[in-house]
This record gives structure tokens, C-alpha cells and sequence, in this order.
């Protein structure tokens, strides 16, 4: 493109230089225009016409790589599920102090009784119970035993409401009560098998001004009917928790206005609540678990309100929230910065391997004849249309105990038959297996480069006096630095992200981060974990790029 | 153009059968499982006969259970269900059903009941561990060891405490890199009662004390992360024993003639069996309920044990299992003399913890 402008510009110069020559001023074009104008729409131009040819393979790039990598790694900081799961709870939570060593107050059990009740009728409870469980042990099952026992609380009231008055245990009087005159007969006219949607419920007016939680509570019953099992409000009876709501708003609020239909059950009712047999929310959840009676509980939920968090990166890191900042966690539960120092350490180590054992080859490979140099590259790629697993699993054929290498030693007497080596499921087994199969990614980069070197160099050097030494470090191998460089970034960053082979021929020392990632993606479900334990090897990986082209230079890098 | 047509065409077409038979079933189903000798088993005593019977249904099988988990989230963060009957063992199964990703079921609806009368609910017993799960085998974790390497004038290990005991039976150990079984036999071995362990696993001394209890063994221990990794370590002569699956051992043993045998002490029953993904289409779905009942009935158990040797989960299927595949059972009386019972409850909670723990254990 830039030689394009360039054989461009020279034109308009020209014109416009003739029309300067007349008038003197801004520089024009043949049209009129300012010459500066006209250059920067061509540039445009072209740019677009550019931009249109790669919009394919750019959106396509975008849609199926950029955005699900984003995405994944946005994961690292989100935590919508606890504000979203427990929306009452982690509001009233808000200000709770949680150094004051007391327990929540009874409007924080109230919110978590209601929030709980829903979440469990559209079975979320558990996922955010395994969601918690990564900051503290135990809290899956506590919130997968309270889903289950939780209409303990609700069936006191309901009880009392049913033997009030049989009707409280019916569909149609509380439909009638709350729904909207109007959505009641939407609602009868509606035929099921015509296709089309049910009416939405909609509440009656100005019930929710007199029974507010009621009609709170109602409409998400009444929401959660219609859309996740398709019935209809006015054949289902309503869930416990609105029998608690109405419990609670007969006692607050006063009904006696109150005209609509269902009056006489409602006033009725209202007269009955204040000897209604009650229980706190807070007695009711220790009922239902004796663990939201537990200090650690509540600082977990209240650390983990917010939509954001970093405790996913702490955890990265070896590290913990705690109400009084973040912390180190126990020194027997460290283990990522072990790993990434470790991947770091084997990834060097299999570079430098690289190096060395490709370096050679690669100097033969392009001082051999031609016919050879095809013969010889084939052998240097045949591994690479071998399967990964099975290449992996010959070392391990090769490398065990009773293995090739160790029968060889042991048949030409070098070691005793019980004091065979120990050469795999440790870190010499991962750095020579991936040495072996990252190999090529070395070789392939330095022979280009070394096949680009003129051998007349080297006789120059050995003709003006230099020994074969001397000319091959001061002549030959600094115009070979580029292929290395490209070779080494390319064995380095795959090496990092590498867990088959490590997981096969590693044991346990000799596995590394991406294991974990891994582990953490298929196994533990930590999505969030994996995605900031991702987040930091990218950094990692970047930061060293970031250096190597300062100190280096990436210019020096060349693929051929 | 004419791609284009085809197209267009095809999707009509596909619109207009959907329509009409929207309460029909479909006739195509995405089964997943392990693959290997259990898929094998799988297709010969369910779908096979199934086939059979229904011609029109053609069934695809993805051995993609491993990493099941995570495939069933990302597919439904997706939106895109493209498995109807997926097989994992319990842990799993409570976790995809904490998770929402499975679906709930009601025995007496879905399942058959058994041949000899009983509920449903009742044939299967405990063993539905989760209101998501269908068992369909109980198998063990438990050890081989290899017959030839035992020392001269020592009698062959038989206790679970014998894979502890580096004096009297040296030679390398193959365990499962991971907390799960390792952590109980420790503290089995450590002198913690029975009925104790996960009591005592509970808190962070206990880890510790199992932690340090296999730290005796730690250097003779190579870690295996596959199923097919004990089996081929002991052919090799890699290990002297290990752990792994019965089904393995048994193949060993059985099929390629190895010197290997069973030490059954101790064994820790798990169980595999079918989930049903959340959001299926409902012709999907009704063509899945009406396999799984097909499946899961007390004949169709206990064919598979024909093939495998791992006990039908209704107890009902247990008479009908071949005599001479008995002996190979976990569950056959003289081999479940002494077994231990994993507690999916107790490491839902704790495996995260634990894990930590126990893998900054095995890094250092």
C-alpha cells in the first residue's frame, strides 16, 4: 500500500505544482481542491478498499477468536451471581460490619429467607452454592440441604392461613386477590392450544401499595409459573413464601379500606394474624441449617457481593480476601506461584535445549547438497505428522524403568539391575519429551535464516586469517541470532501453554500452570480461576515479548 | 444459487416435519460415554436391542465423558444442546445438577419398575445419589498387584494397610493424582475407625494426618491421571501395585493374561450412570425418556454384565448376572468382605479445599 501512495502523490504534485506556478497560496489539485485534502481522501480511499478486502477474514477473526478470548478472560473478575441470586441479602448486607463479630440482623435473614425460596423454586440456589464453595468449604451443601428444607419456615404460616381458612390453600382466591381484574379474563379466554402467548400477569391496582411483600413475592410466583412451566396462575396454588409475605404485611399494614374482591377472606385473615403462631427469620434458617448462625458465612457472602471481584486474580496468586484485606493464604495451600515459577524455569529449560540440539542441525541442514537437505528435512518433520499422544507415549516406552534406555544401560552393565534410573514422571521426563516435540519449531526458523547466509562470508573471514572458531562466532553467528530469536519465542510461548505432555510424562513435579488451567476448566469448574490464571500467563507472556523486543529487538526476528 | 435452494429447501422441509410430528419423537440420539470396553458393553446390552426394536433411530455415540462437565456448561451458555443422554459418575452428577445442567427426574416415571415388582425407587435404593441421576453399575476403585514380584517367603498383600507397608512389599505404587480415595485409605491406615474418616477428613489436622501418612509412600508413588494408566504400568512391571478401576484389572487379569491379581480390601464403590442434559427439545426428549426406560429396566442391567464386569445398580438385575462374571463383580460377597463407602456429600463440599491442598502436597 505504501508504494502505492507513494507512485500516487508524485502525480498530484505535479498538476498542482503547474497550477501553484500561477497562483500563489495553498496547493490545489487539478479539481480545485487543497492538494493536502485530496492526498489524505485518496489515502482513504485506499485504506477502505484495504480494509474491505481483509473485513472477511478480520470479522471472522474477530467473532470466532478475539471475542470468546475476551470473553473467557472477562470471566476472571465477574461475579454477578451472588447479587443476582441473593439480590435482597447482599443489599441489606451492604452495611453490616462484619468486625463487630456480631451475626446480620433479622432483616438480612428476612431478605436471605425470601431470596433463598426463589432461588430454590428455579433451582439457582446449588449454582451458587458451588459458586461460594471456591471461597469456603461447605457452602454447597449448605445452600444445596436449606434449598430443600427451607419451606419449613413458610409452612408454619401456610398452616395456619389453611385451617383459617381453606380457601388460602386455593389457586383462584389469590389470583383474585392480586391479579388484575382485567388479566383474569385475559387469562380465562385464553385457549392453550391456540399458540398464542399467555397474558403476562399483571398485578391488581394499588395492591401492592396496601400488601407490598405479597404482591412482590406473588408476581415473581406468578412470573415463575407462567414462564419456566408454562401453567397458568389461576390453577396453581401460590408458594409458601407468600403465605409468610402476607403474614408479614397483615402485620404491618392495615387493611380495613380494603373493598376489592376477596375482602371478607383478607379482613378475616387480618383479624386472625396477631394470634398467628410466628417465628423469627433468623431462629427459622438456624432450623433449616445451624451454619447461617456461623460468623464465616456472612463474611464470605458480604466479601462476594459485588458484580466485580478480585478474588479470583488473589487466588491466581496464592493469595485470599478476608474482611481485613487480602492475605496470603496457608502455606500449605500454595501452589500457583510454585507452578508459574516452574513453567517459567521448564520453559527455558526446553528453549535451551532447542537450542542447542536444533542449532547443529540446522548448520548441516543448509551446508549439505540440496538432495540430502530435503532428505534430512523430511526427518526433522516426520514427527510432526506423528499424533502428539503417540510421540508423547514412545517416551514413555523409551524413558520407564523397565524401559528401553534403562534395559540398554543395564545389559551393557553401566548400572545395577535395582538401581535403575528414574528419567520420567519428573521434570528431565517433560523437558525431553517436549524438547523432542517442539524441536522443529526451532529447526525450521534457524534453517531458513542460515540458508540466506552466503558461505563466502565465512572463507572471507578464514582467508583474512580467523580461526574456524573465530569466524564462525564473529561472522557466522551473529547473522544466525534472528532465526534463533524466532525459533526461541516460538518454542517458549507453546511450551508454556503445553499440559498433554506434562500431565503424561510429568508426574508431579514436572507438571505445569497450564495443568492447573485445565484441571480448573474440565474438572473443579473454577471457569473464574482458570480465566485469571489465564489472564496472568498472557501477562506473562506479553512482558517478556515487551522485553525481548526491547533488549533484542523483534526486527531481529525472522521466520525466513 | 442452487446451494441456496437446497438450503431453503431443506430448512421448509425440516419445518414441516418438526410441526407435524412436534409431539412425536425424534429419531436421532447423541448418547456420550467413556468409550473403550464400557461404551463397548453400552451399545451391545442397551442400544443395540433398542435399535432393534426401533428401527428409524439412529444413534450416535461421543466418548466425550471425561470432560462432560465442562462441555455440558459451555453448551448450555450457548444455548446449544447437541447431547441427549449423557453418561458420568455420580460426583459429576451432583455437580451438573447443582450447576442446573441436568435434568430432574421422578423414578417412578421415568424408570421402569423392577421384575421382581419392587418401585423404581426402591430397586435403585441409595444408589440415586442425586435427583438428577440414573446409575446403571457399581464399580470399585481397588488395587492389582503383580504376582511375580511379590518377595520370596511373603505372603501376597490382602490388606489395604499392605500398600503402606514399603518393608514387607517393596516396589513402586501406582495411585490417582487426585485427594479423592487416597486421603480415606491413608487414614484407614493411619488407625482411624471406619465409620470415622470423613469426621476426622473434615478438619485440617485430619488432611494433614492423612497428608503426612502417604507422605511414607510418597517417593515410591507414580501418579496416574488415566484409568488405562495402572493396567499398563503393571504389564510393564512398572508397579508392583495399583490402583484403578475393577474393569481394568479385570481385563488385565482375564483377557491379556497378565501375572496380576486383585486385592479387593478396602475397595470404594462408585457409580456410573446416564444425566439427562436441561433444555432438551421435546421430541428429544421423549425419544431419550423412552430409551432410558428401555435402558435402565432389571434385563437390560444385568445383559450388560454379560460384557463387563461391573454390578447392575438395581437390585433386582443381581440374580440375573452370569454365574462365571459373579466372581468378577465388586459387589460378589467374597470380594465385598470389606468395602468403603465414598461420600459424595463430603466431597462436593471439600474437594476444592482438599484438592489445593493435596496438589501443593504433591508439588513440593
Amino acid at each position: 500500500m505504501s508504494d502505492a501512495t507513494a507512485g500516487a502523490a508524485p502525480g498530484h504534485k505535479k498538476a498542482s505544482a503547474a497550477k501553484a506556478a500561477e497562483k500563489p497560496g495553498p496547493m490545489v489539485d487539478a479539481e480545485g481542491r487543497p492538494l493536502k485534502e485530496s492526498l489524505n481522501r485518496s489515502l482513504r480511499l485506499q485504506k477502505m478498499r484495504a480494509l474491505m478486502l481483509i473485513a472477511p477474514l478480520l470479522i471472522f477473526v474477530l467473532l470466532t477468536f478475539i471475542a470468546p478470548i475476551a470473553d473467557m478472560l472477562f470471566r476472571s473478575v465477574q461475579n454477578g451471581i451472588v447479587s443476582e441470586t441473593l439480590p435482597r441479602t447482599t443489599h441489606r448486607l451492604a452495611d453490616w460490619d462484619a468486625t463487630t463479630g456480631d451475626l446480620p440482623d433479622e432483616a438480612v435473614y428476612e431478605g436471605l429467607y425470601y431470596d433463598l425460596f426463589i432461588a430454590a423454586e428455579r433451582k439457582l440456589h446449588t449454582r451458587l452454592g458451588s459458586r461460594l464453595n471456591y471461597e469456603m468449604t461447605g457452602m454447597s451443601s449448605l445452600f444445596r440441604q436449606s434449598g430443600r428444607s427451607l419451606d419449613d419456615i413458610g409452612d408454619v404460616y401456610f398452616d395456619q392461613f389453611k385451617d383459617l381458612d381453606p380457601n388460602w390453600d386455593e389457586a383462584m382466591p389469590w389470583a383474585e386477590l392480586l391479579g388484575d381484574p382485567e388479566w383474569i379474563a385475559e387469562m380465562q379466554a385464553w385457549d392453550e392450544d391456540s399458540g398464542e402467548t399467555m397474558p403476562t400477569f399483571e398485578l391488581a391496582d394499588g395492591i401492592s401499595d396496601l400488601l407490598p411483600l405479597t404482591a412482590e413475592t406473588y408476581s415473581a410466583f406468578a412470573d415463575y409459573v407462567q414462564s419456566e412451566d408454562g401453567d397458568s396462575p389461576l390453577q396453581e396454588e401460590p408458594w409458601v413464601l407468600v403465605h409468610t409475605a402476607l403474614y408479614q404485611d397483615l402485620m404491618a399494614k392495615d387493611v380495613s379500606g380494603y373493598n376489592g374482591p376477596q375482602a371478607a377472606m383478607l379482613k378475616a385473615a387480618d383479624a386472625a394474624v396477631g394470634g398467628f403462631e410466628s417465628v423469627t427469620f433468623k431462629d427459622g434458617m438456624e432450623g433449616v441449617d445451624g451454619d447461617w448462625l456461623d460468623h464465616p458465612t456472612w463474611e464470605t457472602i458480604q466479601m462476594y457481593s459485588p458484580e466485580f471481584t478480585n478474588g479470583y486474580f488473589l487466588n491466581a496468586v496464592d493469595m485470599q480476601k478476608t474482611p481485613d484485606g487480602p492475605a496470603m493464604r496457608d502455606d500449605d495451600q500454595r501452589i500457583y506461584g510454585l507452578l508459574f515459577k516452574r513453567t517459567m524455569f521448564m520453559s527455558l529449560m526446553i528453549t535451551g535445549s532447542c537450542i542447542l540440539l536444533g542449532y547443529p542441525i540446522a548448520w548441516l541442514l543448509s551446508n549439505v547438497r540440496v538432495r540430502t537437505a530435503n532428505l534430512l528435512l523430511i526427518l526433522v518433520l516426520l514427527p510432526f505428522w506423528t499424533s502428539l499422544l503417540v510421540r508423547t507415549s514412545a517416551w514413555k516406552v523409551m524413558l520407564q524403568q523397565q524401559g528401553v534406555i534403562n534395559d540398554v544401560l543395564v545389559w551393557l552393565g553401566l548400572i545395577a539391575d535395582d538401581s535403575r534410573l528414574v528419567m520420567i514422571n519428573n521434570q528431565f521426563g517433560t523437558i525431553v519429551a517436549m524438547t523432542h516435540i517442539l524441536l522443529p519449531f526451532m529447526i525450521l526458523p534457524l534453517y531458513s535464516v542460515m540458508q540466506t547466509i552466503p558461505p563466502t562470508y565465512l572463507r572471507a573471514a578464514k582467508s583474512l586469517g580467523a580461526t574456524n572458531w573465530t569466524a564462525f562466532w564473529r561472522v557466522y553467528f551473529p547473522q544466525s541470532v534472528p532465526g534463533i530469536g524466532a525459533g526461541s519465542i516460538l518454542v517458549f510461548i507453546l511450551s508454556i501453554g503445553y499440559y498433554i505432555t506434562p500431565e503424561i510424562v510429568g508426574g508431579t513435579t514436572g507438571t505445569f500452570i497450564s495443568n492447573r488451567i485445565a484441571y480448573h476448566i474440565s474438572s473443579s469448574l473454577n471457569w473464574g480461576l482458570a480465566a485469571a490464571l489465564g489472564t496472568i500467563l498472557l501477562a506473562l507472556v506479553l512482558g517478556l515479548y515487551y522485553a525481548y523486543d526491547k533488549i533484542v529487538g523483534i526486527d531481529n526476528v525472522k521466520l525466513g | 444459487m442452487n446451494f441456496t435452494k437446497t438450503l431453503l429447501a431443506t430448512t421448509a422441509l425440516t419445518v414441516v416435519a418438526g410441526g407435524a410430528f412436534a409431539q412425536e419423537m425424534a429419531n436421532s440420539m447423541t448418547i456420550v460415554s467413556w468409550g473403550g470396553a464400557y461404551q463397548n458393553s453400552q451399545q451391545k446390552a442397551y442400544s443395540e436391542p433398542y435399535v432393534a426394536m426401533h428401527p428409524e433411530v439412529s444413534v450416535t455415540w461421543d466418548e466425550s465423558s471425561n470432560e462432560a462437565v465442562a462441555k455440558l456448561r459451555a453448551m448450555n451458555e450457548a444455548g446449544n444442546i447437541t447431547w441427549d443422554l449423557v453418561d458420568v459418575v455420580a460426583a459429576d452428577a451432583i455437580r451438573l445438577c447443582d450447576e442446573g445442567l441436568a435434568m430432574e427426574y421422578d423414578p417412578e416415571e421415568l424408570l421402569a419398575p423392577g421384575d421382581d415388582g419392587s418401585s423404581a425407587a426402591d430397586d435403585f435404593g441409595d444408589l440415586i445419589v442425586s435427583d438428577c441421576y440414573i446409575p446403571q453399575i457399581v464399580y470399585s476403585t481397588t488395587f492389582g498387584y503383580r504376582t511375580d514380584m511379590v518377595p520370596e517367603g511373603v505372603e501376597p498383600p490382602s490388606q489395604i494397610c499392605d500398600v503402606f507397608d514399603l518393608d514387607k512389599y517393596p516396589g513402586k505404587r501406582a495411585l490417582e493424582k487426585r485427594p479423592i480415595n487416597n486421603m480415606e485409605w491413608a487414614l484407614l491406615c493411619d488407625g482411624v475407625a471406619k465409620d470415622e474418616v470423613y469426621d476426622v477428613l473434615e478438619t485440617a489436622a485430619g488432611q494433614d494426618q492423612a497428608l503426612a501418612k502417604l507422605d511414607t509412600i510418597k517417593d515410591s508413588v507414580i501418579w496416574w491421571s488415566a484409568g488405562a494408566d495402572t493396567p499398563q504400568l503393571l504389564a510393564d512391571g512398572e508397579v508392583f501395585m495399583g490402583s484403578t478401576y475393577n474393569g481394568r484389572l479385570y481385563s488385565v487379569i482375564e483377557e491379556q493374561n497378565q501375572p496380576v491379581a486383585m486385592m479387593w480390601d478396602a475397595q470404594v464403590f462408585d457409580l456410573d450412570g446416564w444425566i439427562i442434559p436441561t433444555g432438551l427439545p421435546e421430541d428429544r426428549l421423549a425419544r431419550v425418556k423412552d430409551f432410558v426406560k428401555y435402558a435402565t429396566d432389571t434385563k437390560r442391567l444385568a445383559d450388560q454384565a454379560n460384557y463387563i464386569s461391573y454390578g447392575p445398580a438395581r437390585a433386582s438385575s443381581a440374580p440375573l448376572v452370569p454365574e462365571d462374571m459373579k466372581q468378577h463383580m465388586p459387589t460378589d460377597p467374597a470380594n465385598a468382605e470389606n468395602t468403603f463407602l465414598y461420600n459424595y456429600s463430603f466431597w462436593a463440599d471439600y474437594r476444592d479445599d482438599i484438592d489445593a491442598k493435596f496438589q501443593s502436597w504433591l508439588a513440593q
